[in-house]
């Protein structure tokens, strides 16, 4: 029962949660090890969008994620992997990874969490065109419907693996795959689920891109985040699937565990549909709930992984809600914004960037953002500009949305 | 685990603004009148049931943030007011952390597709005013703003039966006191896109809009007690619809004569035919709210719980069973019953 839930071990809020499992699809390619390098090197992956007609837009460049021609196996029926569409595939490449990697097998109410801005929209686009321009035509408009709706692709994810359980979505716009590695992380922790697959997962579509570009959201020059020069985010695409469990389940049947999460914030901003508020408010509750769960403080967090679009508004704000957030730890606070490699995957970033911190973990190595030309003076904290090694027991990423999403992740460091 | 109790319930529908149109609809249980609406390229139009303009101007409408907003923010800011009730100065003023969750299933669709077909014209010209409001959690974000609330909120897209695990995700807010009260809606709104891709799949059903609201707090409520919510089953390669179904029913109560059934028929044989399997064996009273109200899909499921709410409060039933055999994710049940403190439920 959902409700009034059964206990399946420990107390309240007692569980470690431990990841067992993480993949990652991204532009600069696909899995862990292919990543890791690229976030260490601090590479990019910008190029010409080619998915859609830009040429009437203010940018033209984005992170199109190469998808390999096949599928790895899976339990799909061949009708259902032919009509899979290009978010699904990113999806499914990054949950078999982490599927594999945890060793998990299929079984009954293995919950789901997933995050998501637009899930399918390309597919949505598709049908709307063929209504307006051929009403009567109806061929492969079904399709369309049914795997345009986002439950399709936790109902997929659930076909793919052989395996049962509620498959819950959460929309909270840039920081929908943050939230839903957050609640995955509370059911663990409480008792409620023993282990839960999360992640999240988005897809470069012509209404996203044209929404950023309308908003004059968008860099028409180079995705530069906390650059006093900044003048937009890059959008890009990809998914990060991660396997939490039990610190006792995971340590039963031996797995190998790539890190802990030990804190989870979130808060609202109210300020305004699309721009946060100056002073940071929620960001800064988001952080301070996180390290309140954690039980630890801004001292002891050794990186951060801010959420850092390049939008002149959202860097300077988070700018002012790191600095009171860290207090005197600020002057030697290493932060870095990994969408200067990947540019900003809407309601997979965050999930990204969870896998990111995992990797800099198990690395010792912070992910360096080499396009930086000249740090805004607002941030009195360390942008990492070098790929380095570093000692870092923990980090903390930061998710914000549209709407006043805020969401803040503390991972540490499985020794 | 902490006791769950609701608090509150709200409702906009084609039969109106507020719970009493909604309770009189159900009654008189008669379909709505249904109304045309164009699509390009046809002549002969779709049919909906909209939900009609308010009597009067809520007072919410001039509020900075809504004064532009789409109709499903209209219908969840004004269900959820109702289901506040005097919980709304609480929030306002600091007294009352609230949860916000609202689930969609087609979400902000009338704008989206406006706006897509902006950018099909030009997309240079595309209006930087509607896309924000084309992004899910918008709703969910303007009724943040109005109320001031800076505590948790979520916005959750899936099938009919969301509306449901949005409900369980509250209880577990409450039960970690996260927030001292939590409002759950959920909210639809009409428009030919729509409308047109039902047609594909039920021919016969009609689309419509609007929104419910439930307001749930521990330990204590005036209305109801939230006794169950199943598990979510799936419908997957390895469960049918109609297994999904059966497993929800079997984790319900068998009922009583003193019990209402409100289910998510529609009365169409082919959509209904999992859930009337597995409800077979009912012999109390059933609604559908569906069937007089039209498909709202996750609007549609809290208008189930908001009219189960409701004839526990007026003292008709004892308790009530809602059954949500959904679009095409899951089958989920839930349970309310007569608020008794200090008791079993």
């Amino acid at each position: 029962m959902l409700f009034p839930p059964p206990k399946i071990s420990g107390s309240a809020n007692a569980n470690r949660v431990v990841v067992t499992g993480a993949g990652i699809f991204t532009a600069l390619g696909s899995g862990w090890k292919t990543n890791a390098g690229g976030f260490s090197a601090g590479r990019t992956a910008f190029r010409p969008v080619t998915l859609s007609d830009v040429s009437r837009q203010r940018s033209k460049i984005a992170s199109e994620a190469d998808l390999p021609a096949e599928l790895p196996a899976l339990k799909l029926s061949r009708n259902n992997i032919r009509r899979l569409n290009r978010a699904s595939k990113m999806l499914l490449h990054a949950a078999h990874e982490a599927w594999s990697q945890a060793g998990w097998s299929a079984e009954e109410n293995l919950p789901v969490v997933l995050g998501t801005t637009s899930g399918e929209m390309s597919l949505g686009e598709n049908y709307l065109q063929q209504a307006v321009r051929f009403p009567r035509a109806k061929n492969r408009q079904p399709t369309r419907v049914v795997h345009y709706q986002i439950q399709r692709q936790g109902i997929d994810l659930c076909n793919a693996f052989g395996f049962h359980g509620p498959v819950m979505i959460i929309s909270n716009a840039c920081a929908s795959g943050a939230n839903a590695i957050g609640h995955a992380f509370e059911l663990v922790r409480s008792g409620r689920a023993g282990k839960v697959l999360a992640g999240g997962y988005d897809a470069l579509c012509q209404l996203t891109f044209a929404g950023f570009d309308s908003l004059q959201a968008l860099s028409p020059t180079i995705c530069r985040p906390f650059d006093a020069t900044r003048d937009g985010l890059t959008l890009g695409e990809g998914a990060a699937i991660l396997t939490l469990e039990t610190f006792e389940h995971a340590r039963k049947r031996n797995a190998e565990i790539l890190g802990e999460i030990t804190g989870y914030g979130t808060a609202t901003d109210t300020h305004h549909l699309t721009q946060p508020h100056p002073e940071g408010n929620a960001a800064l509750a988001a952080m301070t709930a996180a390290c309140a769960c954690a039980k630890v403080s801004p001292e002891q967090i050794d990186y951060v992984n801010a959420h850092g679009t390049a939008t002149p508004q959202n860097d300077a704000t988070e700018a002012v809600a790191v600095n009171r957030w860290a207090c005197a730890r600020a002057r030697k606070l290493p932060v870095s914004s990994t969408k200067s490699s990947i540019g900003h995957l809407l309601g997979a970033a965050g999930a990204v960037e969870a896998v990111v911190c995992l990797m800099a973990l198990r690395g010792q190595w912070l992910p360096p953002q080499i396009s930086l030309n000249q740090i805004d003076p607002a941030c009195r904290f360390q942008i990492v500009r070098e790929p380095v090694d570093a000692k870092i027991e923990m980090a903390l990423s930061n998710s914000f949305g549209f709407g006043g999403a805020n969401a803040s992740l503390i991972f540490r460091r499985w020794a | 685990m902490s006791r769950v109790f609701v608090d509150g319930i709200g409702a906009v529908s084609p039969a109106g603004w507020g719970v009493a149109p909604l309770r009189a609809a159900l009654e008189k249980n008669v379909p709505l009148p249904i109304q045309p609406v164009a699509r390009p390229g046809w002549d002969n139009p779709l049919f909906v049931r909209p939900v009609q303009p308010p009597a009067a101007r809520p007072a919410f409408f001039a509020h900075p943030r809504l004064r532009r907003a789409n109709a499903i923010t209209q219908f969840t800011v004004a269900a959820a007011l109702e289901a506040l009730g005097e919980t709304v100065s609480l929030v306002q003023n600091g007294a009352v952390r609230l949860g916000i969750i609202v689930g969609v299933m087609t979400g902000c669709v009338n704008y989206s597709r406006r706006f897509y077909e902006e950018v099909l014209k030009d997309p240079a010209t595309a209006s930087p005013l509607i896309f924000p409001e084309t992004v899910f959690n918008a709703s969910a974000s303007h009724l943040a703003a109005f109320l001031g609330s800076n505590a948790i909120c979520y916005t959750l897209v899936g099938d009919d039966g969301t509306f449901l695990q949005g409900l369980a995700l509250a209880a577990q807010w409450l039960a970690d006191d996260k927030v001292d009260a939590c409002v759950v809606i959920g909210a639809e709104e009409t428009d030919w896109i729509v409308a047109d891709a039902i047609k594909l799949f039920q021919p016969n059903a009609v689309h419509s809009a609007g929104a419910g609201a439930v307001l749930l707090k521990k330990d204590s409520g005036a209305i109801a007690e939230l006794a169950a919510i199943t598990d979510s089953f799936p419908f997957t390669q390895r469960q049918t619809r109609a297994a999904a179904a059966g497993r929800m029913r079997s984790q319900l109560p068998p009922g009583a004569k003193d019990e209402l059934l409100c289910t998510s028929g529609q009365q169409l044989p082919r959509p209904d035919a999992a859930e009337c399997q597995a409800w077979s064996d009912w012999t109390g009273v059933r609604v559908a709210p569906r069937a007089i109200l039209g498909e709202a899909f996750l609007a549609a499921t809290a208008w189930q719980c908001v009219a189960a709410c409701d004839v526990i409060r007026q003292n008709k039933f004892s308790g009530a069973n809602v059954s949500v055999v959904g679009a095409n994710q899951q089958a989920i049940g839930a349970r309310f019953a007569k608020p008794v403190l200090g008791g079993n439920a």
